[in-house]
């Protein structure tokens, strides 16, 4: 891998500008942390406003030739058990592309771009690490007269926190009450931009998609108040811990099914009902069967934290399932994980050890999140 | 005090050596949120894996820099691990360690070495 190139995103130069500390992540240089630290951060992001860097994710549209919405969300509900079809404009849903045994290739945002002339164009956003695997099974699943187009000329950031609300209408009186998983496609100071009210931290907040030409600019401008902070990629991954969300290739992957993940709720009911997308077999069993097991939450009772791999036995010291994200989470105040259990462990409050270093150490099953969602759902 | 390639403070009062990390490794590793700390009587050849520190991201061991028995542990660090961080080479000591062979410290870096070391 060492002699695979790694790429930039747009705000690299303003990252070291920063002071933040850069570490290789799906093929791109990233920044961890920032001279604030990660646990200071997450605070931050969790009482403030926190600014992300995510131009390392996918970003594409699918646009049906025949200049129809419905072509083109038809289209992709083959690959997705998600109901595109009754996006309305300017609406946006979390959903997975799933293979054929029902495993999990990726999860992704799914949205219906809003401005008018381009209302039948959908837009995808996934994972850094997936995205070259993503396009390419598009490609491969979706009819003659649809179009993939991926975006190269677009970075992606998110403004994430309690106050980002305040900042962002600032510029943008419109987005103080943009519905949750709403979006705009929109001038913010003379920079276009397509603004979705949707994270990855729990927190109220947007993501913004904006052209790299433009990026560093907009970064300066939330930047310039004193509510928003740089956060890195380790305060990242403990938000979106505390906030019970999973991270493609480690809490989900192709071996788990998004019933077994607790992402049914991703599935809207006639799509479980009527079935008809890649893996629904495997689906339908388990939401009929229920599944094997379980992705629960998972509270060690001591100061140690559990990392991804530590397994989870039973009270008899049996092995019972295994976890997949842990680490501290600084809001929560000790440690946080989540990993799958056999069903009957699953129940919230089962009493359960953890195999840290040779030695069982008792932990118990919570309901996720560790920490309240905090989404902005209306006046 | 001494200290080692594996970024341990080392401080020698009669045969008895009290161990840490440096204020460099602290910084490195960031908000350390949990230390795990060897039994008292514990023998430790010098190179095991004698305690662990685990930051916000990840759990990094800690090696025993001589060969010895474990005689006082700092249970401070149980309830308060950002004393690590706060104060490396001095409140936040890790373990105190009866050599079996003081000649273990020969090779170690004093302060001007270890500087250099860092800067590398």
């Amino acid at each position: 891998m060492s002699d695979e190139k790694i790429n930039k995103t747009a705000l690299y130069d303003f990252h070291v500008a920063q002071g933040a500390k850069m570490v290789p992540f799906a093929g791109y240089a990233m920044p961890v942390q920032y001279p604030l630290g990660v646990m200071k951060e997450h605070l931050h992001c969790r009482e403030n406003a926190g600014l992300f860097d995510v131009s390392h994710m996918g970003q594409a549209f699918l646009i049906a030739k025949d200049g129809t919405f419905e072509t083109a969300a038809k289209a992709l509900e083959k690959i997705v058990p998600c109901d595109v079809s009754s996006l309305e404009p300017g609406q946006q849903r979390y959903t997975q592309f799933l293979n054929e045994d029902g495993g999990i290739l990726d999860d992704l945002m799914v949205s219906r771009l809003g401005v008018e002339g381009h209302r039948h164009w959908v837009y995808l956003v996934v994972n850094a690490g997936c995205k070259i695997d993503d396009f390419a099974h598009i490609e491969k699943h979706m009819p003659e007269g649809i179009q993939l187009k991926i975006l190269e000329d677009m970075s992606l950031i998110a403004l994430q926190g309690p106050k980002a609300a305040d900042v962002m209408s600032k510029y943008l009186p419109e987005a103080a009450t943009m519905p949750f998983m709403s979006s705009l496609d929109i001038e913010l100071s003379g920079m276009w931009c397509h603004i979705s009210r949707s994270g990855y931290t729990g927190e109220d907040g947007y993501e913004i998609a904006v052209k790299h030409a433009d990026v560093v600019e907009m970064c300066e401008l939330f930047m310039s108040h004193d509510e928003v902070e740089m956060i890195g990629l380790g305060a990242r991954d403990s938000l979106r811990l505390e906030a019970g969300l999973c991270l493609y290739g480690h809490d989900i992957d192709t071996t788990t099914s998004p019933v077994e993940a607790g992402l049914t709720w991703s599935i809207q009911k006639h799509r479980r009902e009527e079935g008809g997308f890649l893996g629904a077999e495997r689906v339908q069993k388990e939401l009929a069967e229920r599944p094997v097991r379980r992705r629960v939450g998972i509270e060690p009772m001591g100061r140690a934290p559990a990392r991804e791999g530590t397994i989870i036995q039973n009270m008899d010291g049996k092995d019972i399932g295994v976890i997949t994200s842990g680490g501290f989470g600084p809001t929560h105040g000790g440690p946080v994980a989540m990993g799958y259990v056999k069903r009957k462990y699953a129940k919230s409050g089962t009493e359960v050890q953890l195999v840290i270093r040779g030695k069982a150490k008792p932990a118990k099953t919570v309901k996720l999140p560790f920490v309240p969602n905090n989404f902005y759902r209306g006046e | 005090m001494k200290y080692t390639e594996d970024h341990e403070w080392v401080r020698l009062d009669g045969d008895i050596a009290t161990v840490g990390i440096t204020t460099h490794a602290a910084q490195q590793l960031g908000d350390i949120v949990f230390v795990e700390l060897p039994e008292v009587d514990a023998e430790f050849e010098k190179g095991d894996d004698a305690a662990v520190v685990e930051s916000v991201k990840a759990a990094s061991e800690i090696y025993a820099p001589v060969s010895g028995t474990i005689t006082k542990i700092n249970e401070d660090l149980e309830d308060a691990p950002e004393m690590v961080n706060a104060d490396p080479q001095a409140a936040g000591w890790f373990f105190q360690i009866k050599l079996s062979d003081t000649s273990e410290l020969d090779g170690m870096m004093d302060e001007a070495a270890y500087k250099a070391f860092i800067e590398d």
